[in-house]
């Protein structure tokens, strides 16, 4: 393995090893979680108005004996500790309550959505981490020429372009000129596909929310990955490489190409908080039926129980990601200390 | 001051980028007199087209599209910069006392800052606004709020080092004060890699910005391009025009503040350059 030395242990002691990092890693994600719990918990207290008012609003009038009534059994007379506390124990028993508007637990609306969005995300991850290390890679092999310049400057570009517009422009071209790709929704309504047909309506459906949340992305491990590119040629590895006859094709992809994807995939890993953020703008233009869709819902429906608990559970991806992105990582790259 | 220009000049983009932004500044400086009166004021019959009476066109309700345009230029801008300004202010503060003291210190800030990290940023900002309510005040503070811990892992990482160097070591011997040792003497050591990532922070700002204004989270009483784009969503198959031309302006604007802070970087950072 070129540039990589090995780590001189028995592949028990390694597995070993391995399990205790991944056990560590693990540990490491509950005070974050836990954080994150307390920070969604005040900001819920400093919002104007508490569940009971919500209620009542909806009711159309309450008097205050009512509300008291509703308060106490919300348990929102008790000290803030006290409720706290109740918080605290509900999320982590997964309870992260009841959505008003939508008469549901939160939790059974969120579930609801996540597969679309997972598939969004998904879809986006591969389009923009291929394309993005093709192009870098491209721009790198071919420096200072034609080909560089326009890989750079079309990164430049995608990477100023607000996601919401190039959206909107995406469906004036796409939809509404060429009438190509449908505008919005994840299948065509009353269409009732099914097997392939439904997989190949979807895929229709997932091309412009997609490549609308790709090119952000793309232009971000486009100009990461010709950095990348650029900084292992220089490396000493490189020129023993060369002394020793290796062609440059050899070199780049056998040598240069794998060191240089390290600092993509760390990136990719803290990029998917942003992916999340994302597709809250790219969902909501393109009517995608999810997690982004609902929390912009909850925001006009000042259903903040259902818009915070989507806020926690992001927030859990994302740990959840960047442990696994952590774990690709010493996978990877055996010099990564994971004793 | 003129080696500094010499080499900001090289770079021929920074200086492109330098352009489109003075024409910027300049529309946002003279958007009273260009348009005066309010831009949400009624010019016109609805939905004409561009290049016509209007340059860009007016909107659903007759509003001029330019108009919106170069007002909204100040939103931008000032929002842009200041919730920057928070930021940088916020992130060297947490970012200077862990590298220069070290230790546990050093070890909460950075946990802390490391969790916030981890909290997806344009969800976090949308849930601010959405509690503090949308207001100009509220957009600045949730920016803020989403972007010092960049900064502040830079400024632990350079007061760090420089906590080593001789020339701090005397200051502490002399018996100078922490503070006066962080602010007068580290602090103007370590301002060029500040400045780099504060100019690149204020294109981050003005996108989240018209994020937040697109999705109807902006101050209801400010004109702005992301409320522009917005309010012409409903009637893209009809009027392309009133998304089209606030997305260029925003498009515009944060290329030329990125190309800029490429320049700075070249420009201040000369060894990085060479190599």
């Amino acid at each position: 393995m070129p540039g990589v030395s090995g780590t001189g242990c028995s592949t028990q002691d390694f597995d070993v090893r391995r399990l205790r990092f991944i056990a560590r890693r693990l540990l490491q994600a509950v005070p974050t979680i836990l954080l994150i719990v307390v920070i969604n918990f005040l900001l819920l207290h400093l919002a104007p108005g508490d569940a009971a008012d919500v209620l009542a609003g909806e009711a159309g009038s309450a008097t205050p004996e009512y509300m008291a009534a509703l308060r106490a059994r919300f348990g929102l007379d008790q000290p803030l500790y006290v409720q706290l506390f109740v918080y605290l124990k509900n999320i982590l028993s997964l309870d992260l309550g009841y959505s008003f508007r939508h008469n549901q637990p939160v939790l059974t609306l969120i579930l609801d959505r996540l597969g679309p969005t997972l598939l969004l995300m998904a879809t986006t991850l591969v389009l923009s981490v291929s394309i993005g290390v093709l192009l870098g890679l491209l721009a790198a092999t071919g420096l200072r020429t034609w080909r560089d310049n326009i890989i750079s400057v079309l990164a430049l570009v995608s990477y100023a372009t607000p996601l919401f517009w190039l959206g909107l422009m995406l469906i004036i071209i796409f939809s509404i000129q060429l009438d190509w790709l449908p505008t919005s929704g994840m299948e065509t309504i009353g269409a009732f596909y099914e097997g392939w047909d439904r997989v190949a309506d979807i895929a229709r459906h997932l091309v412009l929310p997609a490549v609308t949340l790709s090119l952000f992305y793309l232009a971000v491990y486009t100009r990461l990955m010709r950095a990348a590119m650029l900084e292992q040629a220089g490396m000493d590895y490189v020129t023993t490489a060369r002394a020793k006859g290796l062609t440059e094709r050899r070199i780049t992809f056998g040598h240069v190409l794998r060191n240089a994807l390290l600092p993509v995939i760390t990136v990719a890993g803290i990029q998917t908080g942003g992916l999340i953020g994302g597709s809250v703008v790219v969902e909501t233009i393109f009517g995608w039926p999810g997690l982004g869709l609902l929390a912009f819902q909850s925001l006009f429906a000042r259903d903040l129980n259902l818009l915070f608990g989507i806020f926690f559970l992001s927030a859990c991806l994302v740990v959840v990601v960047n442990v696994i992105v952590d774990l690709i990582y010493a996978l990877l790259d055996p010099r990564i200390e994971i004793a | 001051m003129g080696g500094f220009w010499h080499r900001f000049a090289r770079n021929r983009s920074a200086v492109l980028g330098l352009a489109i932004l003075a024409i910027v500044l300049l529309m946002a400086a003279a958007a009273p007199l260009l348009y005066p009166g309010s831009p949400f004021a009624l010019a016109g019959r609805p939905l004409s087209g561009p290049f016509g009476e209007f340059l860009f066109g007016t909107d659903t309700l007759g509003r001029n599209v330019a108009a919106g345009i170069a007002h909204g230029a100040r939103t931008s801008l000032l929002i842009g910069l200041i919730s920057t300004a928070v930021a940088v202010l916020l992130g060297v503060l947490i970012g200077g006392v862990a590298g220069y003291y070290g230790g546990r210190v050093d070890d909460l800030l950075m946990r802390l800052t490391e969790i916030f990290q981890t909290i997806p940023s344009f969800v976090f900002a949308i849930v601010l606004v959405a509690v503090m309510s949308p207001s100009v005040h509220s957009t600045v503070i949730a920016i803020a709020v989403v972007s010092w811990p960049g900064v502040a892992r830079l400024a632990r990482g350079e007061f760090l080092s420089m906590r080593r160097r001789e020339f701090v070591q005397s200051c502490v011997s002399l018996g100078m004060g922490d503070l006066r040792i962080m602010f007068r003497q580290i602090l103007p050591n370590c301002l060029s890699p500040i400045i780099v990532t504060a100019s690149l922070l204020v294109a981050t700002a003005i996108l989240i910005e018209s994020g937040l204004a697109f999705l109807g989270l902006g101050d209801p009483n400010v004109m702005s391009w992301g409320f522009q784009v917005g309010a012409g969503r409903t009637v893209l198959r009809s009027a392309w025009w009133i998304c089209t031309f606030p997305g260029i302006a925003i498009l515009l604007t944060v290329l030329a503040i990125n190309l800029v802070g490429e320049g700075l970087n070249d420009a201040l950072n000369p060894r990085l350059r060479s190599a």
